[in-house]
């Protein structure tokens, strides 16, 4: 045995002990994990925050067509908060954003309660569900396209069946178009919700429910009082998901409007997109895009504040 | 050693046969465009027939949109790549931009020498030059004040004589319309709106009232009851169009017009390659008519080539198909299958048919004034601004009064 022990410390190269930590090979072994996640980190850096720090510089420059040096200061921020395409797309922004999250967030948490009654039919159902979320939002803006256009889907079939007069021009319709943006997200998106909240309904201590049953709570009494109070980091996670997705909302809008009849489902994204490159705007399209950065910043660095303090003082 | 010699006779047989291949060889052009709809691309191949007779391949890019919005968008990530397609189809004022940017070929060797100075209107010439020296090689004259009529349902409402001014036109449309006809085909997407703008500010104001709100931005002109009026004239055409027009492409909407499902078109004359196209004959089976009101006043795009500046061995093929694409049987022959008039006075009109000698008529006599619809008015931040405002009056509710505010408003911040 002690023959052994001598010997140990003396040995080298594969044969070592793993969680001897001295020298060159123990460092490389204590930064694996660094050493690996570098290039990523790397690439990050420098593509994704050098980059944002380029688009920051260009929305203070004059750059129209082609990036450009000559400095101007806030201008084109002015400029951005005088275009009317601006104020529609901020409008539209907001009422797409709170629809789409507050639907998305109570159909998701209907179905996963329907869902986690223990029916028989659950691993059938579930995938049904979120079969949306496995379509690109191009695809579900094309197929919400045909549906919701007055001569070809909907409206001629309900024609067609015999009721006359039924009419659901929205898709058409500038003031409603908005609306049809956000029954096809929540379409493709409530699934995934609901996947997150059956999750989190799963990870509910079963006998604070049993105890709750003892009592003599109802099961209404039960969801309300119990369970969804529980569930307060899902709805975080929900709220931080969806609320990117609709900031980012572009491919969707492309697809399902092309930015509306007229201009009525301009979205900051697709404004972006038009004023940088189609517009010969570069200028204000960077400065929309900071705009687009700011507000999503507002909402999940906050999210992430939090979390780590809670995890620091773990 | 025999072997070895055989090597050296056979490297150097190769290497000869090389050079004297790569000699003759010249190099493909790659074209980005957006001819994409039939009638188009069937132009389009008079000049790959033409090149491939002088030996020059054709690498063909289109990109499909109407407008050419995504084949620009396009055109800008090649070029940031260093990686520039040989020719670039472009209208009006992207021209100026990208020679102003330094990314064009000089071409006034070959202009001197064929004479093009002589032979391009100046009107042309404004876009086809950047600080005196040529850029580019214009192919066609599009307008955009024209109606496209199918004759059986004109025929059928007693509209044998074509309207020739507004009211006449009005009335026209009432009653194509009372006859379960669509009145007006036309497809909702932006570009479309605007190319039926240019007519309206034409037959609304003249000549002088269009040069003076879409070339030169009068401030008091933009503001004025007439430009009111105009929009309440595109308010009218609202009425004409069907329920289903939103996101309709222009051949689309040519297509309904062909097809008797509707009674005209205000469309630039590229739609009249997809009625020649279906087999349609001017005069026969549909009629072409400057918007009523405009008789005699020409709003123009002009499609260029723009050669852009890219290694040596690329030039001589820029070069040929720039002489190519300027002699006068290549400016026939595309132009007639396109629609348009040869950007050339000197083209014999012969080989075209009535409607296409009516445009070259209207070209050589009439007043030639840059779409504003197709980018040859004013550059693409202020045609976006004035673009954005028709098309929300054309689809929404807002008042006349209110789309002239935000006009005026709209160009004063795009500048």
């Amino acid at each position: 045995m002690s023959a052994f022990h001598l010997n140990y410390s003396e040995h080298s190269g594969p044969n070592k002990m793993n969680d001897d930590t001295s020298g060159f090979l123990g460092w490389c072994r204590r930064s694996l994990p660094k050493i690996v996640l570098a290039p990523s980190f790397v690439v990050t850096i420098c593509f994704v925050y050098g980059f944002i720090i380029y688009t920051g510089y260009i929305s203070t420059t004059a750059s129209k067509m082609l990036p450009n040096s000559k400095f101007i200061g806030l201008t084109n921020y002015e400029k951005l908060w005088r275009t009317l395409n601006w104020q529609v797309a901020l409008d539209n922004l907001a009422i797409f954003g709170i629809l789409y999250i507050t639907i998305c967030g109570v159909l998701g948490l209907t179905l996963a309660i329907l869902l986690d009654q223990k029916i028989r039919g659950e691993g059938f159902l579930r995938p049904i569900y979120l079969y949306p979320m496995a379509l690109s939002f191009i695809v579900t803006g094309t197929a919400w396209k045909w549906f919701l256009n007055p001569g070809l889907g909907l409206e001629k079939t309900m024609h067609e069946w015999g009721w006359e007069s039924f009419s659901f021009d929205w898709l058409v319709n500038s003031e409603m178009a908005i609306y049809t943006v956000v029954m096809a997200g929540v379409w493709q998106t409530s699934g995934f919700v609901m996947a997150m909240f059956l999750a989190g309904l799963r990870g509910v201590d079963n006998e604070q429910v049993k105890a709750a049953q003892l009592d003599g709570a109802s099961s209404f009494q039960t969801y309300k009082r119990v369970i969804i109070p529980q569930l307060g980091p899902v709805f975080l996670s929900a709220f931080v998901v969806l609320s990117h997705m609709a900031i980012k909302a572009y491919d969707l809008v492309v697809a399902l409007t092309g930015g509306g009849p007229g201009n009525a489902t301009e979205v900051p994204a697709t404004f972006m997109y038009s004023y940088t490159f189609t517009r010969n705007q570069m200028g204000v399209g960077a400065a929309s895009a900071m705009i687009m950065l700011m507000t999503i910043a507002a909402i999940i660095v906050p999210y992430l504040y939090a979390e780590t303090r809670g995890k620091r003082h773990e | 050693m025999k072997a070895r010699y055989l090597k050296v006779k056979l490297l150097a047989a190769s290497l000869a046969l090389g050079l004297v291949g790569s000699v003759q060889a010249a190099e493909d052009v790659e074209v980005l465009h957006w001819w994409t709809s039939g009638g188009e691309a069937k132009a389009l191949t008079v000049l790959k027939d033409d090149l491939q007779g002088q030996g020059i391949g054709w690498k063909d890019m289109p990109v499909a949109g109407g407008g050419g919005e995504k084949a620009m968008t396009v055109l800008r990530a090649r070029v940031q790549a260093k990686n520039a397609p040989t020719a670039v189809q472009m209208l009006g004022f992207d021209i100026q931009d990208w020679a102003a940017e330094g990314a064009t070929a000089n071409m006034n060797d070959l202009a001197k020498a064929e004479g093009w100075d002589a032979v391009v209107p100046a009107a042309l010439q404004r876009f086809s030059k950047y600080e005196g020296d040529w850029v580019a090689a214009p192919v066609n004259v599009h307008s955009t004040n024209w109606v496209w009529g199918n004759k059986k349902i004109l025929d059928e409402v007693g509209a044998t004589e074509l309207p020739s001014d507004w009211d006449g036109f009005i009335s026209v449309l009432d009653k194509i319309k009372a006859k379960g006809y669509t009145a007006l085909a036309h497809g909702g997407q932006p570009w479309q709106d605007a190319t039926i703008f240019d007519g309206v500010v034409l037959t609304t104001g003249g000549a002088d009232f269009y040069k003076k709100t879409m070339i030169d931005l009068d401030a008091e002109a933009l503001g004025s009851k007439t430009m009111e009026m105009v929009f309440d004239r595109m308010r009218q055409l609202r009425g004409y169009v069907d329920d289903n027009f939103s996101g309709r492409d222009w051949n689309l909407a040519s297509a309904m017009v062909i097809e008797d499902k509707a009674g005209v078109q205000i469309m630039g004359d590229w739609a009249k390659g997809e009625f020649i196209k279906a087999g349609k004959v001017p005069g026969k089976d549909f009629v072409c008519f400057r918007t009523p009101g405009t008789q005699g006043m020409v709003t123009f795009n002009s499609d260029q080539f723009v050669m852009f500046k890219g290694d040596s061995a690329g030039e001589k093929s820029q070069l040929a198909m720039a002489k190519a694409v300027m002699s006068p049987a290549f400016q026939s022959a595309f132009n007639v299958v396109k629609g348009s008039a040869p950007a050339r006075t000197d083209v014999p009109n012969d080989a075209f048919d009535d409607c296409g000698k009516k445009a070259m008529a209207d070209l050589a006599s009439g007043d030639l004034m840059g779409s504003m619809a197709h980018g040859h008015s004013v550059p693409a931040a202020i045609k976006g601004a004035i673009v954005d405002v028709v098309t929300k009056h054309f689809n929404g509710k807002n008042s006349s009064a209110d789309a002239v505010k935000e006009l005026v408003a709209g160009i004063e911040n795009a500048k």
